[in-house]
């Protein structure tokens, strides 16, 4: 076991964890976001930087602190180790300076994506972007392709976080798809717009932390916040056949697997049960699904409203946004 | 004339075969080390030597070695870097055309010690008429009997290959070098675990610079001490410099760790002085991705003690008014050179290398290179400058890789020592319209004129 401080938080925890699974086992505002770590897919993590913390002691061993911030999903913690994430200003400009980052090649084009209300990228740009831009220049654009029947690529709004591709390296057989080319022309593709066509490909759209990958059997039916999110089940030969339905009315529009607070799936769903069971008949509803990290998805209160919890909710966000320092205003283009 | 160890032989006819490379005394150190000392013994002496990596970053050879994971069950690996793709180095290039064998011998001398019964050289794959003269060595090599099954009569076997780079500097950083080596795409992994734990296939694993594994061979021959004797302090040996740019006499130089930087620049034995009788502006020391230093500040530390060739006296001063040795990539530019322009040339080069896989670096050097494409062409505006001092900023020490830092140093040297160059840009957009701009009409300091 080691014993680590995280934000003035002490936890501790088996040794080999992660300072961000040590901070999600404290929880709340200590917890670094995550854009391409995804707890259920081996080697994630690393590449998008947004989880960048300051280790301001190494170890009880080692005191020092590290040299440069680090990525908290790919730290182990040490015994005696102190880290610093909402408390340190340097690690908050940082993280400033990548979703800025994220963000200058990306199109927003939220009004149109299937994914808003229930993207990473809008929620991550919410709680530490800025609300003005300082990139001119044109934003790479490429083409919107099909991979597969069921899946279309909108590589504008690709962050290169890799999951999918640990998706289809670790779930699926016959991987035929990967990163072509590099720095920012980097493009997740497969290899001449093959179909990706085995049963759990559909996994990709889940762990797709943006509107990058969606799921052609719901492209523009619905915005996600009209829809009524059901956990439900059925006896799947393929997968646990735990999912949620995305409903409207009776009617099934979208078919997930369940993603926790931090919107990782524990249990990776089939394709049949993704696709081909888009009937109520076929399930065994359990009942609401609770969205968690004040997602707009709550707010057309298909839940019963829990007023206490809002409350505190509220509370929260606006004791963090005191704490945060001002950001700088964006006048250097003025 | 100052010593020299690696490249003596340059001249001799013949000297990329191995008759005439064994007439001249080669392949010494590999029956030294192999008939006459034990693995260790053999570290033991580039311990001694003080030798530093020639690569860029100036790790203590023998520390490296001693970091390999002997315990481990798994085969132990010599990777030769030979990807050299720093804009302003050629100096691996130069070594490997012309004397071969001295890579060989080397690479045989090394991976004795190490342990290692098969190495690699990776080279970059624009070097492909290289990579044949290295091909034809290893088959002399092994028709000698130097390598194979039981060198020299000894229980010591060694099998040795060439590997061609896929086009990519990233590449050259030795973890990519390592995943490209595998047979995967060039991404660098994530430290720790380091190489000397887990490399190539994951097992314990040296990458050294060619120029490294070269200069094993005379640290053996002579001894670590008598070569620790060459240079000044930490900086021991000797190293080669690919001088180029606006120099008399461009070319790969042999030099003692220790000579001074005007020397360098100015002696007949060296780069011969600033081309056409005109006065230098900046050196770039150490390869493309070091600061940029100022005529005064490169000739003298800003304590104003004279600057040598070492890499303790070019970091003198830090970042504020210090740069590095590097992998000896010396490009020197005169009074008509435009440092914004030779900033765009830099920052495309890494917006084009970077392999994307972490954001800053993936954004950031696009967008420095957009920015200063804009000012160099004469529409910057103002916080343009402050903009790219900000982004570089941002970058730095944030990515997986060093090529992040790479590519944000330049940025920000560029603009610490020469802010007014990039102020008369934005200033002055219809006379920078031509990109001769600075030949025609030399920049000229306004704060100087003031004060003159
Ligand atoms: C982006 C990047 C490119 C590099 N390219 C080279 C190269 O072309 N040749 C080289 O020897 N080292 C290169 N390096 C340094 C290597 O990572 C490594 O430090 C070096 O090969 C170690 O050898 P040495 O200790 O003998 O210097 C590069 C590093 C980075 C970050
Ligand atoms: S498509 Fe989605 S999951 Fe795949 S790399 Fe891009 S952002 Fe990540
Ligand atoms: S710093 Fe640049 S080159 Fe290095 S891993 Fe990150 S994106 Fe790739
Ligand atoms: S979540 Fe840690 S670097 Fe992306």
């Amino acid at each position: 076991m080691a014993k680590v401080t995280i934000d003035g938080i002490e936890i501790e925890v088996p040794d080999g964890t992660s300072i961000l699974n040590a901070a999600r086992m404290i929880g709340g505002d200590v917890v670094p976001p995550a854009m391409c770590y995804y707890s259920t897919l081996k080697e994630t993590g690393g590449k998008c930087r947004v989880c960048l913390v300051k280790v301001t002691q190494g170890s009880a061993k080692d005191p020092r602190p590290m040299p440069k911030l680090v990525a908290s999903c790919r730290t182990n913690v040490m015994d005696g180790m102190v880290v610093q994430n909402i408390t340190s200003p340097e690690v908050l400009e940082a993280r400033k300076g990548v979703v800025e980052f994220l963000l200058i090649n990306h199109p927003l084009d939220c009004p149109i994506c299937d994914q808003a209300g229930e993207c990473d990228l809008q929620n991550l740009a919410y709680e530490h972007g800025a609300a003005k831009t300082r990139y001119e220049e044109d934003r790479r654009t490429f083409e919107k392709i099909d991979i597969g029947d069921k899946i279309k690529l909108h590589m504008n709004r690709c962050i290169l976080c890799y999951r999918c591709t640990f998706v289809a390296d670790q779930l699926t057989n016959n991987r035929v798809h990967g990163v072509l080319n590099r720095g920012d022309h980097s493009e997740i593709s497969t290899y001449i717009e093959k179909a990706v066509d085995n049963d759990f490909s559909g996994n990709m759209i889940d762990v797709c932390p943006v509107g990058a990958l969606t799921d052609k059997t719901f492209r523009f039916k619905q915005r996600v916040w009209f829809t009524n999110p059901m956990d439900a089940h059925r006896d799947c030969p393929k997968c646990s056949g735990k999912v949620v339905l995305w409903m409207k009315g009776e009617e099934v529009l979208r078919v997930t697997a369940r993603k926790d607070q931090y919107a990782e799936v524990k249990e990776y769903i089939c394709n049949e049960c993704r696709y081909d069971h888009k009937d109520i008949t076929h399930w065994k509803v359990e009942g609401p699904r609770h969205i968690d990290r004040g997602s707009v998805i709550s707010q057309n209160h298909y839940e019963r409203i829990d007023l206490q919890k809002l409350k505190k909710e509220v509370e929260r966000q606006l004791e963090f946004q005191k704490g945060k320092p001002l950001p700088e205003p964006n006048s250097l283009n003025a | 004339m100052a010593r020299k160890l690696l490249l003596q032989h340059e001249n001799v006819p013949g000297i990329n075969t191995f008759e005439v490379y064994r007439k001249n005394g080669g392949y010494a150190s590999v029956e030294k080390a192999l008939k006459s000392m034990t693995p260790d013994e053999v570290m033991e002496e580039v311990k001694k030597s003080g030798l530093r990596g020639r690569g860029g970053a100036g790790f203590p050879a023998g520390m490296k070695w001693s970091f390999l994971d002997r315990k481990s069950e798994k085969p132990r690996y010599l990777v030769c870097n030979a990807d050299e793709s720093e804009p302003g180095t050629f100096k691996d290039r130069y070594l490997m055309e012309k004397i071969p064998h001295l890579l060989i011998e080397g690479m045989i001398t090394s991976s004795y010690s190490l342990g290692a019964n098969t190495s690699y050289i990776y080279v970059r794959g624009e070097y492909m008429y290289v990579i044949s003269i290295l091909e034809k060595a290893i088959e002399e090599a092994y028709a000698a009997g130097f390598l194979g099954k039981n060198i020299l009569g000894t229980s010591y076997s060694l099998d040795l290959y060439v590997q061609p780079g896929g086009g990519a500097y990233i590449c050259g950083e030795e973890t990519a070098l390592l995943e490209s080596l595998e047979g995967k795409r060039g991404n660098p992994r994530l430290k720790p675990p380091f190489p000397a734990i887990a490399g190539l296939y994951a097992s314990p694993t040296v990458v050294n610079n060619v120029e490294t594994i070269a200069a094993v061979v005379p640290i053996v021959n002579q001894g670590g001490d008598e070569y620790a004797k060459i240079g000044v302090g930490k900086s021991t040996g000797t190293k080669l410099i690919s001088a180029s740019g606006h120099i008399n006499k461009p070319g790969v130089y042999e030099i003692e760790l220790g000579l001074p930087v005007e020397e360098f620049i100015y002696s007949e034995e060296y780069c011969g002085g600033i081309w056409k009788g005109r006065k230098m502006k900046a050196v770039v020391a150490g390869g493309s991705s070091v600061p940029i230093l100022p005529t005064d500040l490169i000739l003298k530390t800003a304590k104003g003690e004279q600057r040598l060739m070492t890499y303790e006296s070019l970091s003198d001063g830090g970042f504020v008014s210090g740069t590095m040795l590097g992998s000896g990539g010396f490009i020197v530019l005169d009074e008509t050179a435009c440092i914004v322009q030779h900033l765009h040339t830099f920052a495309r080069f890494y917006h084009h290398e970077s392999c994307g896989q972490c954001s800053p670096c993936r954004e950031g050097t696009g967008w420095m290179e957009k920015v200063i494409h804009r000012i160099e062409h004469g529409h910057g505006h103002q916080g343009d400058i402050d903009l790219l001092v900000d982004v570089a900023k941002k970058i730095e020490g944030n990515t997986i890789c060093p090529l992040g830092d790479a590519a944000a140093w330049p940025v920000a040297s560029a603009i610490r020592h020469f802010r007014e160059e990039f102020e008369y840009h934005i200033k002055y957009p219809e006379k920078v319209k031509n990109p001769k701009h600075f030949e025609l009409e030399p920049f000229v300091s306004e704060k100087s004129l003031v004060t003159a």
